[in-house]
């Protein structure tokens, strides 16, 4: 019978930080008071009329492109007709039969593969408003400041094969527009919101029946939502039942989902093309200039740090995500005088220790690629103890300066010099009698011990390499 | 100081042509009035004030009449004393139809959904009369939410022809229409989205102007069927109705789907019949026709061709798709369109409800009348799942085929002659079903369907005593040689009004 399969596509979200809103002149920004950033255009007051933001084009081809999609040179706007309070127009403005952007995919490494995940189109809409449930009030307040706010509707192909593979999509898409900078990807600001389709068949047997997924409020929400949906739908058919199309409510707190509305009485959006304005249209050297200006993504990055560094996929994977960390990896590797795998644990280790306690990207703290991959070379070089290093790296990133001076002003240089090294493990020998007796009884544990003990006594300075090699001698002697 | 020698000027000045008051005087006779000061602006609005009172009782015309147009009047009297450079409308009192936003002033769209919305902006016309100097009288009664043929439809009562009370001023713009013709305003501004300008101009007398769609911004036009409509100018004669538009029109950056280089230019005065080509399509000129409006066709035709005109019968099948696919596509947009009346932020909304869908439903059921929530139900049915493919894209593609025609036959022609109307006015207690009155439009929906331009032109009176009218339709783009040959045919044609 085979192992059950779980299909997933995903509708992503994302607000665009684009100065202005889409349609209108307000302000795009968060946190403002209620309906402050607003006109009649916004507020759809009757008479108004909507104006394309030209950058907010500019930024769908921009993902467009990073997507690998067709950017389509003719596209237009259609209404999208519901009633809701926080939509003043009772439409949206939205893409229908004509998105901006057509096919495309994207390559996430997972497990060692490479998958290719289609995107099926982006298309751009405005945002609806806020409802507030206020107890101080009768009723609920309404806030426009959202309405109006750019959004790109990311659609993907049922491609997707485990909530682990839709994880690490996701996390790359947001990755992806943090590179692009097209987003602010502020989750707890709701400006990446996701929808989850999600079915389940026995391998190699058509599509099962789907159930959409609303109301997902992060992406580890997501992933529990397929989990939850997949384990539903597997022992309903399991059960002998089977699965109805409909649409479903995500309770994140209670971990499960409940029907919000069946396929029968499903809403009917009635699109239309919008009659207030025209077409899109974009000269191919237009799509082609902002084509150049997408950087390389995270997703191919990874897949060459993996191939050309040797790094591990996680590695990989958490350095790349974070485009600040990433672009000064790279640039440290570029100083050209350090093994990138060894900078790299560097930067996953240390530097996001330290971004992370301070809340300071590493782009704005001292550290410098070049002061790095130094660091990083009198390591390899064995002239500076990892333990020394990391005292040199504390000022390095807090305080700045050159990398040389640092170490000779808290003078951790590593000593390598035989005599003092022969010298050093003498002493040693003579001083722990019974260490060496346990080794040459057959206790191996004694080795780590005596160097432990000549580390100690020069201080850390000793180079514990040739400690090492200096104790097995004398005790083989 | 000056002003009040300006004012004995004019009181001179109407001693010296007693026969006719400043308000029955046309828009050009003003504007030269005013330069030359032989009266003020002051006096011209309080002229119009005083016949809005006068004649409002018969007529309901105006929902409402500003109470500030003298903050206006007296401004380009001050200009004027200062010697200020002037645009040709500075002083001219302006009626507008009540679905143009006006900031500060009430804007119903003849609605008791809005009988208490004051828009806190500007239309883009109204800013741009305001900064011509116009001086904006006050907002005119229409059917409600411009659906409709008579002005019958407004929750303020129908509009009265001001020929003959009995008789119906004709609509949507019935309001604007009538204002114009009983002298209230010397100008008027209109909505056309089927025929919302012509046919009321035609109704009452005047010349009511529909232009290329996109030359006049729709910006702050409560939005009926959006990819039809355009801001129509009303006047008395040609000259005044140009005047009016050569203000209004013009690319604005905040309407998208408006013209880039559109430039009108004013040659009333400049043409003559000599050598037109005019097309006449027989389709339009069927037994659904009457026998006055046929007439009128027929003597204009014969009038023109006499002053050197080419006639020729042209015929454009596609026509008989016109009313069918304007009524589909027009009702589908104000579906939409007309949706964020939805009782939460503005207008009316009903009390005591208990949910959501309660306030949406009584708040809609309560505040739009019955021609408006049947047009609602129409356009929701003709986007509906299973209906779209039928009906909306058919009828987009009837529209895009019939535009096609009509601008083949453009190749040939300079302009085409039609009637506006089946009929003369109609009897305001004449009983006519909805669909007779959809069918109707046929004369008109051609020019809203194509984007063209096209004009209504007093031509004669019936048996009744009611003007008659014909219709003048340009290619797209062409409104200033339009309203050029409308002015010669109005020259020719002086005599037989």
């Amino acid at each position: 019978m085979g192992e059950w399969e779980t299909v997933i596509g995903l509708e992503i979200h994302a607000e665009l930080n684009t100065k202005t809103k889409i349609y209108c002149g307000c302000k795009n920004e968060f946190g403002a008071a209620p309906n402050t950033n607003v006109c009649p255009v916004c507020m759809g007051l009757p008479g108004a009329l909507p104006v394309m933001n030209r950058k907010v084009t500019e930024y769908a081809v921009k993902m467009g492109h990073a997507l690998n999609c067709v950017i389509n040179p003719v596209s237009s706007q259609a209404r999208k007709n519901y009633f809701y309070p926080d939509l003043p127009k009772a439409y949206q403005i939205s893409q229908g039969e004509f998105p901006i952007c057509g096919k495309g995919h994207l390559d996430i490494l997972v497990d060692g593969k490479v998958r290719r995940i289609g995107i099926n189109r982006i298309h751009t809409e405005e945002d609806a408003g806020k409802l507030i449930h206020d107890g101080a009030y009768s009723g609920s307040l309404v806030d426009l400041n959202r309405c109006g706010v750019p959004l790109i509707e990311i659609v993907t192909e049922p491609d997707l094969r485990s909530s682990h593979e839709a994880w690490i999509f996701l996390t790359m898409i947001k990755s992806i527009l943090r590179y692009i900078d097209i987003s602010d990807c502020k989750m707890q600001e709701g400006s990446i919101r996701c929808d989850v389709n999600v079915s389940v068949r026995k391998s190699g047997q058509p599509l099962g029946t789907r159930c959409e997924m609303k109301n997902i409020n992060s992406f580890s929400g997501a992933v529990r939502a397929i989990e939850f949906e997949a384990d539903r739908q597997i022992r309903l058919l399991e059960n002998g039942c089977t699965v109805v199309q409909e649409t479903r409510r995500w309770d994140d707190m209670n971990g499960k989902s409940t029907v919000m509305r069946t396929k029968e009485n499903a809403q009917d959006y009635r699109y239309f093309p919008e009659p207030d304005m025209g077409a899109t249209v974009l000269e191919e050297r237009y799509i082609a200039e902002i084509g150049a200006q997408v950087p390389e993504l995270p997703n191919k990055k990874q897949i060459r740090y993996v191939n050309e560094y040797g790094m591990s996929e996680t590695d990989a994977y958490t350095l790349v995500l974070d485009c600040d960390k990433s672009a000064f990896f790279d640039a440290c590797c570029a100083v050209g005088i350090c093994t990138p795998k060894e900078a790299a644990k560097w930067v996953i280790g240390d530097i996001s220790r330290y971004t992370n306690d301070t809340g300071i990207s590493v782009i704005d703290t001292k550290l410098t690629p070049q002061s790095l991959a130094e660091l990083v070379k009198y390591v390899e070089n064995n002239t500076v103890s990892v333990s020394g290093a990391k005292k040199v790296f504390d000022i390095l990133i807090s305080e700045g300066g050159v990398t040389a001076e640092i170490i000779r002003k808290l003078g951790v240089e590593q000593n390598s010099d035989a005599d003092f090294i022969e010298k050093l493990v003498g002493k040693i020998i003579q001083t722990n009698e019974k260490s060496v007796a346990d080794y040459r009884n057959g206790k191996d544990k004694a080795l780590g011990f005596l160097v432990g003990q000549a580390m100690k006594m020069s201080q850390g300075r000793a180079n514990p390499a040739l400690v090492r090699e200096a104790v097995q001698r004398r005790l083989a002697e | 100081m000056l002003l009040r020698q300006w004012a004995a000027v004019s009181v001179y000045q109407k001693l010296w042509s007693a026969d006719m008051r400043l308000c029955e005087k046309n828009a050009a006779e003003l504007s030269a009035m005013l330069r030359e000061k032989k009266c003020s602006a002051a006096e011209i609005l309080a002229d119009a004030k005083q016949k809005i009172s006068e004649t409002e009782p018969a007529v309901n015309a105006f929902i409402t009449v500003d109470e500030n147009a003298e903050n206006a009047a007296e401004s380009v009297d001050k200009a004027i004393a200062d010697g200020a450079a002037l645009s040709p409308l500075a002083g001219i009192p302006v009626a507008v139809k009540d679905n143009i936003s006006t900031k500060g002033l009430l804007t119903t769209c003849g609605s008791h959904m809005l009988d208490n919305y004051v828009p806190p902006y500007d239309a883009e016309v109204i800013t741009r009369l305001r900064n011509a100097g116009a001086v904006i009288l006050g907002k005119t009664n229409m059917d409600e939410f411009a659906m409709g043929s008579a002005s019958d439809t407004s929750v303020y009562g129908a509009v009265r022809n001001p020929i003959n009370s009995a008789f119906s001023a004709g609509g949507s713009s019935g309001g604007s229409a009538a204002a114009v013709r009983s002298c209230e305003a010397v100008l008027a501004l209109g909505s056309d989205t089927g025929g919302s300008v012509r046919q009321p101009a035609a109704f009452c007398g005047i010349v009511g102007f529909k232009p290329t769609y996109g030359t006049v911004s729709r910006y702050g036009l409560v939005a009926f069927a959006s990819s039809l409509e355009q801001i129509g100018s009303m006047g008395r004669t040609v000259e005044d109705a140009a005047m009016l538009h050569s203000v209004i029109s013009g690319y604005d950056s905040k309407d998208a789907v408006s013209a880039k280089n559109y430039c009108f230019e004013n040659l009333c005065g400049t043409a003559d019949m000599n050598g037109i080509r005019v097309g006449i399509p027989v389709e339009l000129l069927g037994e659904n026709i009457s026998d006055d409006v046929k007439n009128a066709v027929n003597s204009a035709d014969e009038l023109m061709e006499r002053h050197g005109a080419r006639i020729s019968r042209i015929s454009i099948p596609t026509l008989k798709y016109a009313v069918n696919s304007y009524y589909i596509i027009s009702s589908a947009e104000a579906s939409s369109n007309l949706a964020r009346f939805d009782g939460v932020r503005f207008g009316h909304r009903a009390e005591n409800c208990r949910t959501l869908a309660e306030m949406y439903e009584k708040s809609r059921s309560e505040g739009f009348g019955a021609e408006v929530r049947r047009r609602i139900m129409l356009g929701t049915f003709v986007l509906s799942e299973g209906a779209f493919d039928e009906y909306y894209k058919r009828a987009v593609l009837a529209a895009k085929s019939l535009s096609f025609g009509l601008s083949e036959v453009m190749n040939d022609c300079d302009v085409l002659l039609m009637p506006v109307y089946p009929t003369a006015s109609l009897r305001l207690d004449e009983k006519v079903s909805p669909v007779q009155r959809y069918a109707a439009d046929l004369c008109t929906v051609p020019a809203n369907l194509s984007g063209m331009p096209a004009v209504s032109l007093p031509y004669g009176k019936n048996a009744d005593g009611m003007p008659l009218a014909v219709q003048l339709m340009g290619a797209k783009f062409s409104d200033s040689r339009l309203l050029a040959i409308a002015s010669a045919f109005e020259k020719i044609a002086g005599g037989e009004i």
